[in-house]
């Protein structure tokens, strides 16, 4: 029933979304009925076509994702860590962090070429700061307590990092890799819009240019529904991983 | 005093200040603690106590003077030196029991045996039946009974505690108390015992030590000679209420100039 609840507002939106398409209030042609874009989609998945492209797209994010996370979290923890590393480090993560990655698209294609090493260096270097970030913030904010704690019990620096200063800032590390996982998902598509010989974002872009709009909103819509599911999926794993903490 | 349990030498401690301005917290400190003593030290916020504590805990490094135990000079933290503070500092993560394994794995003992001595300390501050439990689920007497446990557990010659119980409700408080100076009269340590509440300070320690509102030293030394019995009778007692008001006096002597930024 709660469920039911929250979800409504979607099953409202593609209920206005029928009515403007049957009442010929849009176009066809700018919009096409739920009916239309199903049938499309039933097209996409029979021919294969359209997993062929979601298994390209989703490895290609989860090479990159994954190289993030490890990397971030390593990168977010010896710079809460080592005052050398954070100065060399903190300035470039600052800077860069606000930056549109999909600006590098040009050069990144210059650099590896149309192939998955692209991409997913693309989704790698995006997903990478949100990481490094919230891991840092983390790490930075365990209590003094809880590390005074752990090596009077006589834990060694590293024991303190990794049995202490890790797991206090997994709750940030889990809310960072959560905001990477978004974008890995707006990086892959907008990625494989403009360099890719393959993928969702590469179908999106060829549907879309020979005027098959049907089809092409009915690739949106499974990815907008992919990106969905991940992040639900995600969201109840990272609150497995923090059953410790407050219930109320 | 035959044996010593912590010498503090002379000892001085500034923090740095974000303006280049340093706050002096401790000046030319010393203190002699006897092996076995319950110690507490007592004083006006801000005055410096709980940097002394750190200091002989190894845990802020000493910047002038010297602080011995029988190990020797301290200049890390070490788990011969146990410390429980006012928040708990439960590691939120780990269950009850595993909070207190965690110091008995690092001293290398095989999981079964310090499980083993875990739940006997977790008994011992009553707390069986709450061993999987983590400490989010847990009230802060609780919490604080656990974190007394794991510091306990790993056996430390000296205990140390800031304001340990000053997170606790009046009853919750008296008990913990009470608990506190019978554990301490089974299995003996060294104990300094940071708070700024007078009646703690009586009911609890052998002597106390008053500190002077910062820069902080040791300004008076007293013995509370209240008998190795610590109950109600003790705080009806003259003795305990005679003591209690002279070192309240003494302490707001030191409150006073204190608000007022002498020193
Ligand atoms: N990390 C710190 N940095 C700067 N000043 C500090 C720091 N810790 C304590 N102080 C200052 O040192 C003085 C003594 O502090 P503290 O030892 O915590 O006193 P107490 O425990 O008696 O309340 C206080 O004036 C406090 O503001
Ligand atoms: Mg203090």
């Amino acid at each position: 029933m709660q469920l039911v609840i929250r979800y409504l507002p979607v099953a409202i939106f593609f209920l206005v979304w029928e009515i403007v398409t049957v009442t010929g209030l849009v176009s066809r042609q700018l919009l096409p009925g739920l009916e239309v874009i199903f049938s499309a989609f039933v097209g996409l998945v029979a021919s294969g076509e359209f997993l062929f492209s979601a298994y390209k797209s989703l490895t290609r994010a989860a090479a990159g994702l994954g190289a993030a996370i490890v990397l971030g979290i390593l990168i977010g923890l010896f710079m809460a860590t080592n005052r050398i590393f954070l100065w060399l480090i903190n300035p470039i993560v600052r800077i860069f962090y606000p930056m549109p990655k999909s600006a590098l698209i040009p050069l990144v294609m210059i650099w590896f070429g149309l192939g998955d090493s692209s991409k997913v260096f693309l989704i790698f270097l995006g997903c990478l700061l949100p990481v490094i970030i919230s891991t840092y913030n983390g790490a930075r904010g365990v209590g003094q307590v809880l590390l005074w704690s752990a090596s009077s019990l006589g834990a060694s620096r590293f024991e303190i990092l990794r049995e202490v200063i890790l797991p206090a800032a997994l709750p940030d590390i889990l809310a960072g890799c959560r905001t990477a996982l978004a974008f890995s998902f707006i990086l892959m598509v907008s990625s494989e819009f403009v360099i890719a010989k393959d993928g969702l974002g590469f179908l999106i872009g060829t549907l879309g240019d020979g005027g098959n709009y049907p089809a092409m909103f009915a690739v949106i819509l499974a990815v907008a529904g992919i990106g969905f599911a991940a992040d639900r999926l995600y969201a109840a794993f990272a609150a497995s991983r923090l059953h410790w903490k407050e219930q109320s | 005093m035959s044996e010593f349990g912590i010498k503090v030498e002379g000892v001085s401690h500034s923090y740095a200040g974000r303006s280049g301005a340093s706050t002096v917290a401790l000046k030319e400190t010393n203190l002699e603690i006897a092996r076995n003593e319950f110690h507490a030290l007592l004083g006006p916020s801000g005055c410096g106590k709980s940097t002394l504590l750190y200091l002989i805990g190894g845990f802020i490094p000493v910047q002038k003077g010297a602080i011995r135990t029988p190990a020797g000079v301290v200049s890390a933290p070490g788990p011969d030196r146990g410390i429980v503070f006012q928040n708990f500092a439960l590691f939120p993560w780990k269950t009850v029991l595993e909070n207190v394994v965690y110091g008995l794995r690092k001293q290398g003992r095989s999981k079964p045996e310090a499980e083993e001595r875990a739940r006997h300390y977790i008994k011992m501050v009553q707390l069986a039946g709450f061993e999987n439990h983590f400490p989010s689920q847990l009230s802060g007497g609780m919490q604080q009974r656990a974190a007394i446990a794991r510091t306990l557990a790993v056996d430390p010659d000296i205990l140390l505690m800031d304001e340990p119980f000053g997170a606790l409700d009046a009853q919750t408080r008296r008990v913990m108390q009470e608990e506190l100076r019978s554990i301490w009269r089974n299995s003996p340590k060294t104990v300094v015992f940071v708070t700024h509440d007078v009646h703690e300070a009586v009911f609890l320690a052998d002597r106390i030590s008053i500190m002077s509102a910062r820069p902080g030293r040791i300004e008076h030394l007293v013995e509370t000679e209240l008998g190795m019995e610590r109950d109600d009778g003790v705080i009806a007692s003259k003795r305990y209420v005679e003591l209690c008001e002279r070192i309240w006096a003494l302490v707001r002597e030191q409150a006073i100039s204190a608000s007022r930024g002498e020193h």
